[in-house]
């Protein structure tokens, strides 16, 4: 019995999701004592699918027919679906991308599969259930979740688990599976993707400001210290809802949540629905001109002044370090 | 048209969020509960498409009774009228059994939820009542218009959007930019007493999952207050090993 991961693209390239998922589930294959099946939908080179055997995938099943090029849930789930019963696959690990967000849940739907959303750690095995740690309360908390159905489905929340590297050789083999006209009537009209931009939620770093910054006019300063740290910029709500940056950069409770490395907070007060989709990070640094910000309590490393001031600074310090190493 | 707005009944978002003694339940007291704020979004948008048409928009909450007074500040926000189905949400799965039973029953043109709730979040119910009801679904809508039958999405990817249309009925899973929250008026307050609100047992649902623990996040060290970048760099280089 395999395990079944589906690995997502962009434009024929995988994302680090793709390598974070099929790492994650040789984890669990070789604890099991059994082998990864990686799933790719759509149109890749072989010599891309072939770096997942990079991080363990032992079999690459390449789906390409011309419809399925672009995502639509309805027909992708149908698909894993379909592999998974031609894999015997009880465990399916996907993903928790904006992506994954809205196939899981079909996936699991069709299979009555028991799902974990989230997961941000291993799960552990009892006899046929499984445990996994996931976020809940809008990262406030986590909960252990027990899936006790025979199948079941693990959504990987992205940045939580490391790729490593674990050489297999790999076999590719093209699945055809049969298409439903009616899983198909969704047309794809435009995608804008600001392909210059580091993905918020995959980013490593996130350098993000507040209303501390006065005005969208201060933002060059934002770009240009996330430009030399190779850094996604985020902002808080009410610099989003403003209109000073998009709401695709707003992180919170009811924005994106996010789990870098590091996380550089300029700005931001630090109000509770603000570090509920930030207090995953691994070490947070706070700019802020008020010694008393609340969101000082839950940094790792503060700084007290000005921001416009400070942050350039911290530019020409990062840029002599990257120089020097 | 008739469109069905799914609302969650959640913590207030500046509650602390704590567990009983065996962290195995959510800790309720002292918390206020509101309408998710996604579905706020959802419902206001739907009011919106309805308005002076003969359309109407039904609200459908799973809960206990306790969940009444979020029900009824749907109806004041212009909801026609309320379903609730009689039991304590045990889970997405359940939750979106119970939905999909009664939009089944029904003929919705269109059925709104939010991104995700606020407590459980799994952005489940959208996608499970689709698949459920054998329909398309759309999570994390960021605007959508709909001509005649045909409906076009913007939906949110990473770093961008995906504009897609296909035809009603669909579901789909609101964020921010579909539509700013309605502040209820007082006429609609007053209404709202008296607008339909049917209460339904609900249906089996075969148990898949179950959550056998909360737990909170560790509290961070002590922040390390630093006098100048260079020093910050210093940290972040050596201590931190982030850089
Ligand atoms: C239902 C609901 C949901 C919400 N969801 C979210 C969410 O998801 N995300 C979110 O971010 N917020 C959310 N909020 C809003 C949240 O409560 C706060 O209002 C918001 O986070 C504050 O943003 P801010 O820190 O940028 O602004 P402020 O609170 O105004 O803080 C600005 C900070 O900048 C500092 N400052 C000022 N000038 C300078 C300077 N020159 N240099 C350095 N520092 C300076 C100030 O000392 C202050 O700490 C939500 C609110 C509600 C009611
Ligand atoms: N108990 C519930 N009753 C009705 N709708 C719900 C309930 N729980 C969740 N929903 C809807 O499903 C959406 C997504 O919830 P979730 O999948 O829990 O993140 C919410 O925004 C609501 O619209």
């Amino acid at each position: 019995m395999a395990i079944l991961v589906y690995v997502e693209n962009i434009e024929g390239k995988f994302k680090k999701s793709a390598f974070e998922v099929v790492s994650y589930a040789k984890a669990i294959a070789n604890e099991q004592g059994t082998d990864v099946t990686a799933l790719s939908i759509g149109n890749v080179a072989d010599e891309e699918l072939n770096k997942l055997a990079g991080f363990g995938a032992s079999k690459i099943l390449k789906v390409d027919q011309d419809q399925l090029n672009q995502f639509i849930n309805k027909a992708y789930a149908a698909v894993i679906a379909a592999a998974a019963a031609s894999e015997q696959a009880d465990l399916i690990i996907l993903s928790n991308s904006f992506s994954g967000k809205g196939l899981a849940p079909r996936l699991a739907a069709k299979l009555e599969a028991g799902l974990a959303d989230g997961a941000m750690e291993l799960p552990t095995f009892s006899g046929s259930d499984l445990q996994v740690k996931k976020t809940a309360f809008s990262n406030k908390a986590f909960a252990t979740e027990v899936i006790t159905a025979t199948k079941k489905v693990i959504a990987v929340n992205p940045n939580s688990h490391e790729p490593v590297r674990d050489e297999a050789s790999a076999t590719i083999e093209t699945l055809t599976p049969s298409l439903d006209a009616a899983d198909l009537n969704i047309v794809i009209k435009d995608i804008v993707r600001a392909t210059d931009k580091i993905s918020l939620p995959e980013a490593e770093i996130v350098v993000s400001a507040g209303r501390g910054l006065k005005g969208p006019e201060n933002w060059a300063i934002i770009e240009e210290l996330a430009e030399v740290l190779g850094a996604a910029t985020a902002c808080s709500k009410p610099v989003s809802d403003a209109g000073w940056r998009p709401h695709s950069e707003h992180v919170g409770q009811t924005g994106i949540v996010v789990s870098p490395n590091l996380y550089i907070a300029i700005g931001i007060s630090g109000a509770i629905q603000h570090l509920a989709g930030v207090s995953s990070s691994k070490t947070i640094v706070v700019i802020n001109k008020d010694p008393e910000a609340p969101f000082f309590k839950v940094a790792d490393y503060g700084i007290v002044g000005d921001a416009l001031e400070i942050v350039p600074k911290l530019t020409a310090a990062i840029q002599a370090h990257k120089a020097n190493s | 048209m008739r469109i069905l707005v799914c609302i969650s009944h959640v913590p207030d978002t500046t509650s602390k969020i704590t567990f009983n003694s065996d962290h195995t339940e959510f800790n309720q007291s002292g918390v206020q509960f509101i309408i998710n704020p996604y579905d706020e979004i959802a419902l206001s948008r739907a009011v919106e498409l309805v308005e002076g048409t003969d359309g109407t928009v039904t609200v459908i909450n799973v809960g206990d009774a306790s969940t009444e007074p979020t029900i009824r500040k749907a109806l004041a926000a212009g909801a026609t009228d309320a379903v609730r189905i009689d039991a304590a949400p045990r889970d997405a799965w359940f939750v979106a059994k119970q939905i999909a039973q009664y939009a089944s029953e029904q003929s919705f043109d269109l059925i709104l939820t939010g991104r995700e709730s606020i407590d459980f979040n799994g952005s489940q119910v959208a996608a499970l009542v689709g698949e459920l009801l054998n329909i398309p679904s759309v999570s994390i809508v960021k605007k959508f218009d709909i001509q005649d039958r045909d409906i076009t999405i913007e939906r949110e990817i990473e770093g961008g959007k995906e504009v897609l249309s296909t035809q009603l009925p669909v579901i789909l899973g609101t964020a921010e930019g579909v539509a700013e929250p309605r502040i209820p008026n007082m006429r609609g307050i007053m209404s709202a007493r008296t607008k339909p609100l049917q209460v339904l047992p609900a249906v089996d649902v075969p148990t898949l999952s179950t959550i056998s623990k909360y737990e909170s996040p560790a509290p961070r060290g002590q922040v390390a207050m630093v006098d100048d970048v260079e020093q910050l760099v210093n940290l972040l280089h050596t201590k931190a090993k982030v850089l």
